[in-house]
């Protein structure tokens, strides 16, 4: 099925919130803290302006509680007393002209009278540094099987290894964006966003009203990445706060510099790796310590943490697993959700681990894959057996097939001996993704999807779960259409409006097809049971439903379902073991790059990435995700860097933050291999994130091979490989 | 703040998608906004306001331009297409190679690719990676970008 909203996208008929026009409404703007970290003494407005035109608001017009809804209440919703980064909102204004409300922003001023702040998060904090509980962690979880120390001591071989990424911006199209207007005693909030019912729930929290007088709608969303997860509850709350002070319409709408500097960003990290191994390369102990930068507040930096260190062993059998992590706090912009949710970093860390152990063992980094790639019933880090009937073998041999891997190594050495000055390699990485939430969180999110027959025979389709282009609208379509045997056309998406939809959970996770698309497949059920027949499909259920509403005046034939665990899994969140994920989706990429050794530039001449997905659902939209996926890997591997002052984003433009374009990167060669996933919807595991985590390591593999370098930092600039390569 | 629109303003009349239209524009409006707002075509978008995204590409008599860096008063007399001139049948090849996505880039990417696609003799000197290199894409990671201009440029030639 094609992208059922592609035509009116293609033509430039669908409307985001900024195409939307806004009757006499005002728009609102955002005064931020200058500084990382202090006591506000003051605000001052300059006496050249008349303040009487505009709106304004702070923290004493918070109805409820002032901070934002999400795992701690540690943020507030704008700052009262003190900031904790640059960017921090600590005043709201707003005015009929978006011109006006703009030069605005510039005269009011925020005095802050500093305290040190803490901007490196690989330090320990100074006394004077601590924020948050009595060493600025705000989460520490530790990952344990067997016992690592003692198999790191009669290991033959131990090996060492420190590995840093950098932060990376999402980069989505469309800015963040919303508007919010009163309706009778209910604040509507319409925007950008990826979560409904976590804006419901901060804005709830911080207007201090019931969930019935709040009410959230997603309008067309403009790319998400994660990056419109957590952070559009803050721009709700402010833009709610506007329009109840202002009893009008408010539009919030960000332009590129303040969407780049004040929303979340990946998380960066450090991680240092002790590995025990045989003389044969076969793993005997994983020692991982990881630490992730979490800016300023908790936000989501715990579960971004969890992810990451369950990932953080990579797709290999070992029976002594320590995995030590922390998420700290800095005085930075908070960091948050980006796809892969903390897992790129980790995989990054021990695929290029694995590599530094092939080359110290003089090994064939393939061949050290290969003898340590989980088997069918053993078990990860924490302890998941493993029987899903995949091959991971498989996979990395169809990488290496496709990719023509090992004709690449020979032809590259004749190509490096003829050349002065260019230099060819290869690099390889092998991968795994956990779909939906971790551990018992799809338990705890008990899940709702729900289906309505019309009275014209057609299915409406009830979730809180969005498009943002990765094509829920057209999946969440075929699922039912073919559940009921109905005509795309039959079935009716509806708009992700909490008044109307049930909390099917957060666009997150690579949940939507694998986790909620489950569960439209026993919505439909429900509903054709309540027919009578639970065999009725195609024309024969549009004329049951049409006989249904004739003879129920007045009654609305539904069906909904419920989430329920898969049976026989189990998880323990106090010692961290047991079944991580429903399933793992698995991976093998195989990267191709041309240095030129003149100006340190890295050039990637070829992709292939191999998945194993349970099952491809739309060959089309599946393709779209791993190629976008592998692209914006690139870009974090080779050339996106943030630049900080203060904890501030200073290259906070596209101008000097530069992601992949069509000329920088080759055709993504996409190839899938399907082992059914009996809980996921017709077989499906999810994918979205997958294509995020393997690029990264295969691009510094392939460095390494072409240069003779070890790159142990992304991104790899040529700046960066320019060090190494001098000092090599 | 305050200033005098009148002494401000300048006419300006111009060709969009076919009918000739006449705004008042302020010597700093960005033809972006005029478009979007004052015309009310908000199929055109901003990405980065720069001219770094292309999301705001136009055909500006008839070659690709970042409308955020055009100021509305030069395009005086001159000739202006948008996305909303464009028809189905005009971009259905872009449908069927997943061109579209998250579609906040798309806007721009079309107006690109309909101008290689009325001078498929561009591609002599440069190839479709290149050609479309100034309109940033995070979703696709542009292979059916690619493919779709390929396909439409296809459909033109007879190839």
């Amino acid at each position: 099925m094609e992208r059922r909203e592609g035509i009116s996208k293609l033509l430039g008929r669908e409307l985001y919130i900024d195409d939307v026009p806004m009757d006499r409404g005002l728009w609102g703007a955002t005064v931020r803290s200058p500084s990382p970290r202090g006591r506000i003494r003051e605000v001052r407005f300059s006496p050249d302006v008349n303040w009487d035109e505009f709106v304004v608001v702070d923290h004493r017009d918070i109805p409820g509680e002032n901070h934002v809804w999400l795992i701690e209440s540690d943020q507030p919703v704008l700052a009262a007393d003190s900031v904790r980064h640059v960017h921090e909102p600590v005043v709201l204004l707003a005015h009929h002209s978006r011109e006006m409300v703009h030069r605005a922003v510039r005269s009011v001023e925020v005095i802050v009278d500093p305290a040190p702040p803490v901007l490196d998060f690989r330090l320990p904090p100074g006394a004077d540094g601590i924020q948050h509980g009595t060493d600025n962690v705000f989460s520490h979880i530790v990952i344990r099987k067997g016992d690592v120390d003692a198999a790191l001591a009669d290991a033959p071989v131990v090996i060492e290894g420190t590995y840093e990424t950098g932060a990376q911006e999402h980069v989505y199209l469309e800015n963040q964006g919303m508007v919010a207007w009163i309706d009778g005693d209910v604040v509507v909030v319409k925007g950008s966003l990826q979560c409904p019912y976590y804006v419901h729930a901060a804005l709830t929290h911080g207007l201090g009203r019931a969930e019935d007088r709040v009410r959230v709608i997603q309008s067309p969303t403009g790319g998400g990445f994660g990056g419109k997860e957590e952070y559009p509850s803050v721009l709700a709350l402010h833009v709610a706060l506007l329009a109840l002070k202002a009893g009008a319409p408010v539009k919030m709408i960000y332009d590129r510099p303040e969407d780049m500097a004040a929303t979340t960003k990946r998380h960066p990290a450090w991680i240092r790796h002790r590995t025990g191994v045989d003389l044969d390369g076969r793993l005997l102990a994983q020692a991982v310590e990881v630490v992730f930068d979490g800016g300023a507040y908790v936000t989501l930096s715990p579960v971004v943490l969890s992810r990451g260190l369950i990932h953080a062993g990579g797709p290999y059998a070992c029976d002594n697993v320590r995995i030590d992590g922390r998420a700290v706090l800095t005085n930075s912009v908070p960091f948050g959700a980006f796809r892969g949710f903390g897992a790129p970093q980790t995989i990054f860390a021990v695929e290029r681990q694995m590599d530094k152990i092939a080359e110290e063992l003089g090994m064939d980094p393939v061949e050290l894959r290969r003898m340590n790639l989980i088997r069918e019933g053993q078990s990860t880090a924490t302890g998941q057996i493993i029987r899903d009937g995949a091959d991971r073998l498989e996979v990395l041999d169809r990488a290496l097939d496709l990719s023509a891997y090992r004709e690449k190594q020979e032809e590259h050495a004749r190509f490096n001996a003829a050349h002065e000055d260019l230099r060819r390699g290869v690099g390889l990485s092998t991968y795994f993704h956990g779909a939906g939430f971790t551990g018992g969180g799809e338990v705890h999110l008990s899940s709702v999807a729900k289906v309505e027959a019309r009275p014209d025979g057609r299915i409406e389709v009830l979730t809180s779960n969005i498009e943002m282009g990765q094509g829920t609208l057209t999946i969440f379509t075929q699922i039912a259409s073919e559940s009921l045997g109905l005509e795309p056309d039959d079935v009716v998406i509806a708009e992700a409006d909490t008044f109307r939809v049930p909390n099917s959970g957060p666009t997150v996770a690579s949940r939507t097809v694998m986790v909620v698309g489950r569960l439209i497949e026993k919505a439909c059920a429900d509903l054709v049971a309540k027919l009578g027949d639970s065999d009725l499909r195609g024309p024969d259920l549009k004329q049951a439903i049409v006989d249904w509403y004739r003879k129920h005046s007045g009654g609305v034939l539904d069906g909904a379902a419920r989430y329920e665990p898969p049976p026989g899994t189990s998880w323990d969140e106090d010692s961290y073991r047991g079944d991580a994920y429903g399933a793992f989706a698995w991976g093998a990429c195989v990267v191709e790059v041309e240095v030129d050794l003149r100006t340190l530039g890295t050039r990637v001449l070829d992709v292939v990435a191999v998945q194993e997905v349970g099952k491809v659902l739309n060959e089309l939209l599946a393709r779209g995700q791993i190629q976008g996926g592998v692209v914006q890997a690139i870009g974090w591997a080779l050339m996106e860097e943030c630049v900080w002052s203060d904890g501030a984003m200073v290259n906070n433009q596209l101008t000097n933050y530069m992601i992949p374009t069509s000329d920088d990167v080759p055709p993504i060669r996409v190839d899938f291999l399907e082992a059914p996933y009996a809980h996921g919807t017709g077989g499906a595991k999810g994918i979205g994130e997958l294509p995020v985590d393997g690029p990264a390591p295969a691009v510094a593999a392939a460095i390494e091979a072409a240069t003779g370098t070890h790159p142990r930092v992304i991104p790899v600039t040529p700046e960066r490989l320019m060090e190494l390569y001098d000092g090599a | 703040m305050a200033h005098d629109a009148r002494e401000d303003t300048v006419h300006v009349e111009f060709t969009l998608n076919g009918k000739v239209v006449s705004v008042e524009a302020q010597p700093a409006d960005r033809l972006l906004d005029t478009i979007r707002y004052g015309l009310a075509l908000p199929g055109t978008k901003e990405g980065c306001g720069e001219g770094e995204c292309g999301s705001c590409t136009v055909l500006l008599d008839g070659l690709p331009a970042n409308s955020c860096l055009v100021p509305t008063y030069q395009v005086r007399g001159r000739t202006v297409e948008t996305v909303e001139s464009l028809s189905e049948e005009d971009v259905a090849p872009l449908l069927r190679t997943g061109a579209t996505q998250c579609g906040a880039c798309t806007p721009g990417v079309v107006m690109t690719a309909t101008w290689i696609r009325r001078h498929p003799e561009v591609l002599e000197a440069q190839g479709i990676r290149a050609l479309m290199a100034g309109n940033l894409c995070r979703c696709t990671g542009y292979d059916g970008i690619v493919e779709g201009v390929e396909a439409l440029v296809a459909r033109e030639t007879g190839g």
